[in-house]
């Protein structure tokens, strides 16, 4: 009998303890146990990006990693960097450019944008679309093609200064 | 698709790891990044009864010099191969390959040991390793042993690692003056598997190759060294002459085999673009220097 775990993780901020199955993936820990369905779950082998959220403030896929590997450490996932604002410029810039269509990419996308954009602005550069597209490499769009996705992001990235996260 | 159930231990030393895989009873598998694995377990192609996370190992951590090596722990990301100043400047080899590797989210988990332990011929750090003349530390309950990477991978994602046994840590010799060192790969797309990746190990006195050491990936069952055109390489001057050899030579060093969408002589062709690609590039690095 294989018993359920602790995991104690903090969660857009908020401390969260539950027991869990060991083969639960964070992905599903998250949109199961905890009903945050933005995080999107797609291929489950790491290959398409729609799952990605921040691990102590680096993006991974939550389909390949465990929700008991993730023990005391730090999830930020699409509601928390939507509700504090993080994403608010680029999501303006989606919006404007219409870089969604079904959406389902988005949440992902979205966590993998802030943190380029991030690590272009800490080394001062500007990015080429080659080097946008080289970022999105691990994001599957089966709707717009990545044009627009790319607009926007070249959008923020050539823009003043992100609010940068507050931990 | 969902991983089949399994028990699952974190454990804080190798020591307790070791005793822990030799105490269960049916399959258990190491999981360190579990980039690889668990793509694997939610696809069932495997389906252990015990995982024993080794993750938060602190001994499995640590890029340092020891005495005429760089010791890389086995728990490196490959987000730090790709950002160690260390490796930057000893095994530089390792900064260009790490930019190859599967994507950022994939390289923030990703480690330097579940990679070699899975010896994919298709990654690039197997044929780094066999490029830089690395050893590969092997550790078990009676000790632990030090193999050549030359010696290491046996077969498709087989190796020397016996069951109980854990990968610690690799050690590449630092560059003599003289050495360059250059990766580079044919890929359809950033980030997917290499249709032929090449990792290029030179040491030149003057303008002539003392030494040469070719591994590629992704055209056998394990990284491939190629002798030949190393052969045809040393003692030569590194010039149009002597890379049109080794491009030649490669037909004794590898016979990639078909799969869908891939001739054999294709990948072949390919293997010997990326030679010259590599070596001309390195022809235009100044003596005594490395790539950056």
């Amino acid at each position: 009998m294989i018993e359920p775990q602790p995991v104690t993780v903090t969660v857009n901020g908020a401390r969260v303890r539950r027991f869990v199955e060991p083969r639960v993936s964070l992905a599903d820990f998250l949109r199961r146990d905890l009903g945050l369905t933005g995080t999107h779950l797609g291929c489950e082998v790491g290959a398409c990006g729609a799952c990605i959220v921040n691990l102590d403030g680096q993006p991974v896929h939550a389909c390949l990693m465990l929700a008991v590997q993730a023990d005391g450490m730090r999830i930020d996932t699409i509601e928390g960097l939507s509700d504090s604002g993080e994403l608010a410029e680029l999501q303006a810039a989606f919006h404007a450019r219409n870089a969604l269509q079904c959406g389902f990419c988005t949440p992902g996308i979205l966590v993998v944008a802030r943190d380029f954009i991030r690590d272009c602005r800490a080394s001062g550069r500007r990015p080429t679309r080659a080097v946008i597209r080289d970022a999105l490499s691990g994001n599957y769009c089966r709707c717009t093609g990545y044009e627009a996705i790319v607009d926007a992001i070249e959008s923020v990235a050539g823009a003043a200064p992100m609010r940068e996260d507050a931990a | 698709m969902k991983a089949r159930a399994f028990d699952y231990r974190r454990v804080a030393s190798v020591a307790e790891a070791l005793d822990a895989y030799a105490a269960c009873e049916g399959e258990a598998r190491f999981l360190a990044g579990g980039q690889s694995l668990l793509p694997a377990l939610n696809l069932r192609l495997d389906a252990p009864d015990l995982l024993i996370d080794i993750g938060r190992i602190e001994s499995l951590r640590g890029i340092v010099l020891e005495g005429d090596r760089l010791r890389i722990g086995a728990l490196t990301r490959h987000a730090e191969t790709l950002t160690s100043p260390l490796i930057a400047e000893h095994a530089p080899l390792l900064t260009q390959a790490a930019a190859y590797m599967a994507h950022p989210a994939i390289r923030n988990l990703g480690t330097m040991g579940g990679s070699l332990a899975l010896s994919d011929p298709a990654s690039e750090l197997p044929a780094c390793m066999r490029a830089l003349g690395a050893e590969l530390e092997i550790t078990g309950r009676d000790g632990t042993r030090t193999i050549a990477a030359d010696d290491f991978f046996l077969d498709l994602f087989e190796n020397v690692i016996e069951p109980g046994e854990m990968l610690t840590a690799v050690r590449v010799p630092l560059p003599v003056p003289g050495t360059r060192m250059r990766f580079d790969e044919i890929a359809r797309r950033r980030g997917d598997y290499a249709l032929v990746g090449l990792a290029a190990h030179l040491v030149l006195t003057g303008p002539t190759v003392e030494s040469a050491r070719l591994a590629f990936c992704s055209v056998g069952p394990t990284p491939m060294r190629a002798p030949a055109a190393e052969a045809a390489l040393a003692g030569r001057s590194l010039d149009a002459a002597a890379i049109a050899e080794a491009k030649a030579a490669l037909a004794d060093d590898l016979a990639p085999d078909e799969d869908e969408g891939f001739s054999a002589a294709a990948r072949m062709h390919l293997a010997r673009v990326l030679l010259g690609r590599v070596l001309s590039a390195l022809t235009g690095q100044e003596y005594g220097e490395m790539a950056a």
